[in-house]
């Protein structure tokens, strides 16, 4: 039995250790938001938090997160993410969507260490998840859009 | 100029249609039974539902991928029944005839045609429940039809007003009228107006369900392994050890491979690799590259199919010291994020299938086939697709989960493959060679002879499709070839090679608009003309491509001559019934190139919803460098070289420069975008490399010349 919690809340998992977070959360608990793109963390739509740190859940073994916080996509919270998500809707970036998660997740993180990101703080960090239906212009512009947002508050 | 009639996409649809039987296996559409639902509701048609609380549906025909048709064509639906369109709920249509797109012969989302099939009869589906709701809300007023109005989903007459829900009891025992009047352009208030996508805020915050993410109760997962060599077949295996972890359910053997069925797809995953398996490699185990490309190569003197012919270009060409040139293409994988999948439940009912594909009725046929049942037995249940370009055409991992689902009766089980599955197992765009040959006169192309050599995707798809040796998809780019020349003769040749060939994402336009858009530089710089001006003569008669041509030069800054280590390079076509063109600005020298610009010109006629046209063309870019920048698939003994995105890499945000659209405004019919934006990325991007560098490459990808982008 592995206990970790869950976007707040405590979870308990009979699977074996070395489980994947991400199949963990998929299978064994129905939080599908996080999706399964390579297997090898090169695509990172399985980008997740670990005690608040994205972390890709695909290569993440079950043994490594007890005791400590998970947070998904369905738990993603706060003035950022608000802000984040709302830029998304603004700038309208997803096509077929299946790595925005992913985006939303990355691009939060980055907001909430570096408020004013440029140009190369964003390829940096987003340099890691793929899209595949080139959606990385509107990403690049939503990251801008977000973080005038939080400016303004 | 005389030309050939057009053997094209719509010719090579007609002969879809009559081969009827002809569609995927040969297997008939199932239609549904009627469900019992509320008489009160109000279908006048097989896309639109109004509930009695008011509640809007759309039955949508197509499948959604990301190119925007729950929305745009929810707009076509909801300009004509006067609703707001982000009131109606959306849904997907199952396998049903009606549901049939006109313009490709069978149910399928792809060919970029999902808005010019649905143009009318969405909007006549609209209009025709409007009419009615209208006649209903007249005879309880007892007023004129025509004097009552229609409005944000309301029947309105003087103050009094009654909504869509009130009426549609009375609506649905309306005859339905034969013949309505559709709005013109100028009246429109949703089409061409911005509207949020209808899934867009689920995408962004991870509620949307792709197939992958579909839960049915006690529900199973497997994991398959098929021959690492393309073809091959299992021969034996041994699951002694695989089956005593704790969870393995089952391992089947499904001919093509085997697979681990188990309480959770890790499990399966982990036991699948205690699972020896002996395979029969087959024939494809001496596939390698070089036999493709010489199988190719040694079709080049087959006279293969007249796509396109004027004057005498053979007869001009032997006269006089032509300039050659011969291009290639790689193979590619699809590499759909979301990796196939499907969800298959085999019971005393039948078969019920949840999956993201392009192709329902495909699917349903493949079901019924690997399930040995009639095709009235399967249920198809379409979901959100993680992507499709293509890929999702093809129906092989639903006939899989069927076929291991069938081992296990009674119980739902959710195939997935790995990233390595996919990228070994696709079905790959066919590799190319393309042959060309042009005399100038007068500063303009006097004769062009051209051959493209490809395998043939609709030979293995829909056989019966192939005319005379006419791939209608081979001859995209030929059909469409605007410039006009004396002595034109353009032509495909079939020429298989041994790979399983699949439909990608702007198909043989990609092929021959880098061929040709290439070799039109080539010889403009022969020529020793301006590579805008060498084409806008060529273009009298074609005002629309033209416009689009000097719009996107002009946007762009284009300029002939390098400088400052700044070019361009220019190339422009029509495909999908749009006009487009594009520049590429490149910085750099030598073999270092930095993509600094695309600027795209686009005239689609009307836009039915302007945003996301150019999101995707914009995604159409970032396609098209795939195609241009390094991404290949190679084979070696049969086996695919590449496996995922480490050796299968595709772009990343810093390589992906701005993208600058233009769509120039028109009142033409829509013509078809999803796939539109792709093919002119490699030939604009090679032109530029060439006025920056004097370096031609004619073969894709650009990386393989030992170009690097940066």
């Amino acid at each position: 039995m592995t206990e970790f919690e869950l976007n707040g809340k405590p979870v308990t998992v009979d699977a074996a250790p070395d489980t994947p977070v991400l199949w963990v959360l998929r299978d064994y608990l129905g939080m599908t938001g996080t999706k399964f793109g390579c297997g090898k963390t090169l695509c990172r739509a399985c980008t997740v938090y670990l005690d608040e740190v994205a972390t890709f859940s695909c290569l993440l073994p079950l043994s490594s997160v007890q005791g400590r916080k998970i947070t998904t996509i369905e738990g993603l919270q706060g003035r950022v993410a608000e802000a984040v998500q709302s830029a998304w809707d603004r700038i309208q970036v997803p096509q077929c969507g299946y790595c925005q998660s992913g985006q939303v997740m990355a691009a939060t993180a980055l907001l909430t260490q570096n408020p004013r990101p440029s140009d190369v703080d964003i390829d940096q960090t987003m340099q890691f998840n793929l899209c595949r239906c080139g959606t990385y212009r509107r990403i690049r512009r939503a990251i801008h859009e977000a973080a005038k947002a939080l400016e303004a508050r | 100029m005389r030309s050939h009639p057009d053997v094209g996409r719509r010719q090579f649809l007609k002969v879809s249609l009559l081969a009827g039987g002809g569609l995927m296996l040969g297997v008939e559409f199932a239609r549904p039974r009627e469900s019992a639902a509320a008489i009160s509701t109000f279908k006048p048609n097989a896309w639109i539902s109004v509930h009695p609380d008011g509640r809007v549906s759309l039955v949508c025909p197509r499948n959604e991928m990301g190119q925007d048709v729950h929305t745009s064509l929810t707009m076509l639906l909801a300009e004509e029944l006067a609703v707001d369109p982000q009131q109606v709920a959306v849904g997907e249509a199952p396998p049903d005839p009606v549901y049939i797109n006109k313009l490709m012969g069978s149910q399928i989302t792809g060919g970029s045609t999902s808005i010019r099939d649905a143009w009318e009869p969405l909007r006549k589906a609209g209009a025709t429940a409007r009419t009615m709701l209208v006649a209903a809300a007249a005879a309880r007023w007892k007023v004129p039809a025509a004097e009552c109005r229609a409005d944000g989903g309301r029947v309105l007459h003087g103050d009094k007003s009654l909504a869509y829900g009130a009426l549609a009891a009375e609506a649905a025992r309306l005859p339905v009228p034969t013949q309505v009047t559709l709005k013109s352009a100028g009246g429109f208030k949703v089409i061409g107006k911005p509207l949020p996508r209808l899934d867009g805020a689920d995408k962004a915050r991870g509620r949307t369900i792709f197939g992958i993410d579909v839960r049915q109760p006690g529900m199973v997962y497997a994991a398959l392994a098929t021959c690492p060599v393309l073809g091959g077949r299992v021969v034996s295996f041994d699951a002694t050890s695989a089956q005593k972890r704790a969870g393995v359910r089952k391992v089947v053997d499904i001919g093509e491979g085997v697979a681990v069925v188990a309480d959770h797809y890790w499990i399966a995953r982990s036991a699948l690799g205690d699972v020896a398996i002996r395979w029969d490699e087959g024939p494809g185990a001496a596939l390698d590259n070089a036999a493709i490309y010489a199988a190719l190569e040694q079709a080049k003197d087959r006279p293969g199919a007249l796509v396109k012919h004027a004057g005498d270009a053979a007869a001009v060409l032997a006269r006089t010291k032509p300039i050659e040139a011969r291009y290639t293409s790689q193979m590619l994988a699809h590499v759909t994020l979301e990796p196939p999948n499907c969800v298959a439940l085999v019971s005393a009912r039948g078969v019920d299938v949840w999956a993201s594909t392009q192709f329902p009725q495909g699917a349903q046929a493949i079901a019924a086939q690997r399930a040995a049942v009639e095709p009235g037995q399967v249920r198809i249940y379409p979901q959100f697709i993680g992507g499709g370009f293509g890929r999702r055409l093809d129906v092989d991992f639903i006939g899989q989960a069927v076929a291991i689902a069938k081992a296990i009766p009674g119980t739902p089980v959710q195939l997935i493959w790995t990233r390595e599955d996919d990228v070994t197992h696709d079905f790959y765009r066919p590799p190319s060679l393309h042959l060309l040959s042009a005399a100038l006169e007068g500063g303009r192309i006097g004769a062009f002879a051209y051959k493209m050599i490809s395998p043939s995707i609709t030979n293995r798809m829909f056989p019966g499709a192939v005319k005379d040796g006419i791939d209608g998809f081979m001859t995209e780019g030929l059909v469409n070839f605007r410039y006009d020349i004396p002595h034109l003769e353009l032509r495909t040749v079939i020429q298989e090679v041994g790979v399983a060939v699949g439909y990608w994402r702007s198909v043989s336009n990609a092929l021959n608009a880098f061929a040709i858009e290439s070799f039109v530089d080539e010889l403009a710089h022969a020529a020793g003309r301006d590579p805008v001006a060498f084409r806008l003569a060529m273009l009298q008669g074609q005002p629309r491509q033209r416009a689009v041509l000097e719009r996107a030069v002009a946007q762009a800054g284009f300029a002939a001559q390098s400088s400052g280590g700044r070019a361009f390079g220019v190339a422009s076509m029509e495909c999908y019934d749009s006009h487009l063109a594009l520049v590429a600005e490149l910085s750099g020298s030598g073999d270092r190139a930095k993509l600094e610009k695309l600027t795209y010109a686009v005239d689609c006629g009307i836009a039915v919803h302007p945003d996301q046209v150019v999101a995707q063309i914009e995604g159409g870019a970032v396609t098209g460098l795939i195609n241009t920048l390094r991404s290949k698939v190679t084979i070696s003994k049969g086996r695919v070289e590449q496996s995922n995105f480490d050796t299968f890499s595709i772009p990343r945000m810093p390589e992906v420069p701005p993208i600058e659209v233009t769509l120039t405004p028109g009142e033409a019919t829509p013509g078809g975008i999803g796939e539109a934006g792709v093919p002119l990325v490699a030939p604009a991007i090679a032109n530029a490399l060439f006025a920056l560098t004097g370096k031609r490459v004619r073969t894709l990808p650009l990386g393989d010349a030992g170009v690097t982008f940066v």
